[in-house]
């Protein structure tokens, strides 16, 4: 890059010294899965502690990102920092994407201990999960106590999502019809704490009492989801959510679940990046390999060709 | 990983200054990500200071700044300025709003790259970052 | 003989159609995307009883003398820099034939805080003057008799303060309230929708604006306590039918909720006034200042059961487009201008600022300022417009096309009643993004050459002059930060500061605001110490973007 002040090749440094840039680039590096961060990760592994990681997720226009912000105002009155990734879904044609989610957490904006990054969903194909644990890793090791992710909830992001945090909150309104939604997008089963937002308005008892029957009919598990009133737009019930999302916390360590989750977690991970590594040496073969790609569009064989490909080893 | 992944353009797009005039900057924000770019929207009342932490939070190559309240010669070499500071002057300022001809001068040669006036067609500013962000590979 | 009329229509159908139509893919349809017909027949008149001018629903206009009886007010919106520039330019005016003074604020003044913020820096002056204090208040109307000119003043969020330091300089002239004219905008709604300049959230806003219009209607009888605006509505890129259904949804929003408060609705609902937009497209204008006064006057009568005419009257100032001006050859701004304004005048406005043609570069010189106010009076006493009342009513086309912005309008009232109403709306984001739909739409129909805009996408120039222009002096701003710490250091304090106390509580409580916001002026309270004792109580709003 022309006039570049940020050279990848000081990048563990300026990390390692606590510049919130070279975090920023590294997560870009993860983002677009480029295994040049690799050495970076290696590098600061020994600074590598493990943040608390809490997924909000919602429809949009439930007040998630201000419900957030709230969080995020009362994780410094506890004097914690914070790091939140929101992710917002890209333009299946364009690969363009409007990421907003900013503007609801301003207040934060000066505060060295906050840091927020708009994340696109962009063509990742799944490997948005993997590029969210990389940069949960990055921001653990840059020193951030408590981790946000936030997302849409709507379609495969959120799920992925639900599956890197340790505690997920689903946020809910009364006046967005969204309890059919949330059946149909089997959110009920990633749900930790249900977050009932804009309490203030009409229905939302009605909600509450919604999800209660609902819950009643779920299997029994060791942890009953609470359900949560908040007005995110007056700051009400912000205290009581995070006691919520600690009482789930704790009862994760207590349970032993929390190693569980922990060491299942690895192992996803490790599957999702060797499928990760085996795609790409697949795709590589085959741009590399024309008679192999020709033979295979005539043979039209795709699993025997990918066996193949792989056996070759490296 | 892929040979062929792209960089993708990130740029920050902000209103400075006091006004809320955000007619011009929905639009181009709009066009930017029709044209495939992720663009990070900051919303209105932006200081300098809070236009350049989030463009480096947000590992931005390209900051996009509109005014309309006639403070432009004060806020965006401010911008300019805090990069400096920041040390962060490979990132891009462009900026668009209604601003005279001597200012543009004035403001090219304080480091803002380009000005885009009213009436300026949204391909213009999408051609121009194209030309100053040829396809990257990763 | 019927049978003689189809066929001679039947025949011009033909002959239209054999005709070689234009090939320059440039739309037919108003500039708000109304499709067009190419030609009105009496066919398209409505079946209604006839419509006279003032007489319900007043689609004619509120008149029954119309422009013969008295002109509309010629009224140059204006302001920049300190208050004693801006005391001199208004000086200029009114000796130039203004006929009443409308205030442009800066942008400082405008979100409620002083010269001295940090954030202040670079903006004061620049958009209007810059008021920090009754101090400022009484140089910007030094040797300017309030009792004798009726004064527009545009602000929002801080609207009650501006209106209380207008009525302690009135005051120290030895004037009383109730004998002030004037506008304040005081139109909270419209920002949250389009031109976003709000501090409080919603709620605490309406009741400011219920406190204002609920003091005036007792102490300051005949000010115009709001004015309902479409014109940023417009401005931040909503069609036509938009501005016209939001800013109608906004008015009786103002009205339910002064019902709430328990005023009765012939008490306000006449000292209520709007403000609109006059944009280049002069049909759909007209039509659409046509449709307002009736949509407004039915619902006055018969939804909210107003008694008195006056309440069902919709009487309007128009602004001719800030958008529909081009940087490019500017001069042609004037041309403009003068067919904006003849469409606010068609359309029956009771008052209208022109547009310089510099605006969209700066602030207005002298001679710009001065052409544009000569282009309203050439259109009153040249053109003989202003001879006939309402001249366009009847036409064919005029009355189809008022028919289909009040038949959209209706549409739009529809969706936000079944959003919950206008806050409602606001906070679900409604308004914000049907306005920037339209706004890229339209951008991009400029973009394919779909519409034209001469000097910008077509008939452009290589070798652009560029015209002179007003700039504001820098000193200006230490000068004024100056002044007001001054202000600060030299008053009363403890009559300050109790004040200051008073207003908080009454701000935690019920009590209507105003008499302790006049009391904070008085006392030498500046804007921004009086805001910040509000946002104690109130907090302040962020807005859910939507892009």
């Amino acid at each position: 890059m022309v006039g570049s002040e940020l050279n990848e090749g000081d990048l563990a440094d300026r990390f390692r010294a606590g510049d919130v840039r070279a975090l920023a680039r590294a997560i870009s590096l993860v983002e677009r899965r480029d295994p040049s961060v690799r050495e970076l990760e290696q590098s600061v592994r020994a600074q590598r502690r493990a943040p608390g990681v809490v997924g909000f997720t919602g429809a949009p226009g439930t007040g998630k990102s201000t419900l957030v912000d709230g969080v995020v105002a009362l994780l410094r009155k506890h004097e914690s920092s914070v790091a939140v990734l929101a992710t917002d879904p890209n333009s299946p044609f364009t690969g363009g994407a409007i990421l907003g989610d900013r503007i609801r957490m301003q207040r934060h904006a000066l505060d060295p201990k906050v840091f927020i990054r708009s994340m696109g969903a962009r063509g990742h194909l799944g490997g948005l999960s993997l590029a969210t644990r990389e940069a949960i890793r990055l921001l653990g090791a840059f020193g951030f106590d408590e981790v946000i992710l936030e997302t849409v909830g709507v379609g495969q992001s959120e799920l992925e999502v639900a599956a890197v945090a340790d505690t997920t909150v689903v946020v809910l309104t009364p006046n967005l019809g969204d309890g059919v939604q949330m059946i149909k997008a089997g959110i009920l089963e990633i749900a930790d704490v249900f977050v009932v937002n804009k309490a203030d308005l009409e229905g939302h008892v009605r909600v509450v009492a919604e999800l209660r029957s609902m819950l009643s009919l779920a299997p029994k598990g060791q942890w009953k989801p609470p359900i949560l009133a908040t007005i995110a737009a007056k700051q009400e019930g912000i205290e009581e959510l995070w006691a919520a999302v600690l009482s789930h916390r704790q009862h994760l360590e207590s349970s032993g679940r929390a190693r569980e989750l922990a060491a299942q977690r690895l192992k996803d991970e490790t599957a999702e990046a060797a499928a990760e590594i085996a795609r790409d040496r697949v795709r590589r073969s085959l741009s590399e390999d024309p008679a192999l790609a020709e033979r295979l569009l005539a043979e039209g064989t795709p699993y025997q060709t990918a066996e193949e490909i792989l056996d070759r080893g490296r | 990983m892929s040979p062929t992944a792209v960089r993708p353009v990130r740029i920050i797009v902000a209103k400075v200054g006091l006004d809320g005039h955000d007619r011009g900057v929905k639009v181009v924000a709009r066009a930017l990500r029709d044209a495939g770019y992720e663009v990070i929207y900051t919303g209105l009342r932006q200081t300098p200071e809070m236009v350049v932490d989030a463009a480096l939070q947000e590992d931005a190559q390209v900051i996009g700044l509109s005014i309309h309240s006639g403070a432009h010669m004060t806020l965006f070499p401010a911008v300019v300025q805090e990069l400096k500071r920041r040390k962060a002057t490979d990132i891009v300022v462009f900026g668009g709003g209604i601003i005279p001809d001597d200012d543009i001068a004035t403001l090219k040669k304080q480091g803002v790259e380009k000005l885009f006036t009213p009436g300026t067609p949204l391909q213009e500013i999408v051609d121009w970052l194209r030309q100053r962000f040829p396809a990257e590979p990763a | 003989m019927k049978v003689r009329a189809r066929d001679t229509k039947q025949a011009w159908k033909e002959d239209f159609e054999g005709s070689p139509a234009r090939d320059d893919g440039i739309e037919t349809s108003t500039i708000s995307g109304i499709p067009l017909q190419p030609l009105y027949t009496a066919d398209d008149l409505p079946r209604r009883p006839e419509e006279l001018p003032g007489q319900f629903p007043y689609t004619r206009g509120i008149h029954p003398s119309g422009y013969r009886g008295r002109l509309w007010t010629m009224r140059q919106f204006s302001g920049f820099a300190t208050a004693e520039e801006t005391n001199r330019r208004y000086k200029y005016l009114l000796a130039n034939g203004q006929t009443g003074l409308s205030v442009a604020f800066d942008m400082p003044t405008l979100m409620g805080q002083d010269s001295d913020a940090p954030t202040s820096r670079g903006e004061i002056g620049h958009c209007g003057v810059a008021i920090d204090s009754l101090a400022d208040m009484e140089t910007l109307f030094d040797g300017i008799p309030l009792g004798d000119i009726t004064t527009s003043m545009t602000i929002n969020s801080p609207a009650a303060i501006l209106l209380c330091m207008y009525i302690a300089v009135a005051e120290e002239q030895g004037v009383p309230a109730s004998r002030l004219g004037g506008t304040l905008q005081n139109d909270i709604l419209k920002e949250f929708i389009a031109q976003k300049e709000f501090i409080f959230p919603p709620a605490p806003s309406m009741r400011l604006v219920v406190d204002s219009i609920e003091y005036c209607a007792k102490e300051v009888p005949q000010w115009n306590t709001i004015s309902i605006s479409g014109y940023h509505i417009r401005e931040a890129g909503s069609t036509a039918a938009q501005e016209l259904a939001f800013t109608l949804a906004d008015g009786m929003a103002y009205v339910d909720a002064c019902l709430e408060r328990g005023m009765r609705i012939d008490d306000f609902a006449p000292r209520l006034s709007f403000f609109f937009d006059a944009h280049i497209d002069f049909f759909e204008e007209i039509a659409k200042f046509r449709a307002a006064r009736r949509i407004w006057a039915r619902w006055m009568r018969e939804r909210y059961g107003a008694q008195s005419e006056r309440s069902w009257k919709l009487r309007f100032h128009t602004q001719t487009a800030g958008v529909s001006l081009t940087a490019q050859q500017p001069e042609l701004n004037i041309a403009r201008t003068a067919i904006e304004a003849l469409a606010a005048v068609l359309g029956g406005t009771q008052s209208l600022h022109t547009n310089a043609m510099d605006e969209v570069l700066a602030l207005p010189t002298d001679k710009s300022a001065r052409i544009a106010l000569r282009t309203q009076q050439l259109i009153a006493y040249e053109s003989g417009v202003a001879n006939t009342i309402d001249p366009l009513g009847g036409s064919y086309f005029i009355e189809a096309l008022t028919d289909e912005m009040e038949r959209q309008a209706e549409v739009y009232f529809k969706r936000i009643e079944d959003l919950g109403g206008v806050i409602p709306a606001i906070e679900a984001s409604f308004f914000q993004k049907e306005i920037a739909d339209s706004a890229f739409q339209y951008q991009r129909e400029l973009d394919q050459k779909r519409r034209i805009m001469v000097g910008v996408n077509d008939f452009t120039v290589d070798d652009e002059v560029p015209i002179e222009i007003l700039r504001i002096d820098p000193r200006l701003e230490a000068e004024q930060v100056a002044r007001v710490r001054e202000v600060r250091r030299k008053r009363d304090q403890a009559r300050c500061s109790k004040a200051l106390t008073g207003l908080r509580k009454a701000a935690a409580g019920s009590d209507n605001m105003m008499p302790y916001i006049l009391e904070a002026v008085r006392a030498y309270a500046t804007e921004g110490e009086i805001m910040k004792t509000m946002i104690e109580v109130f907090g302040t709003y962020t807005e859910q973007a939507v892009v």
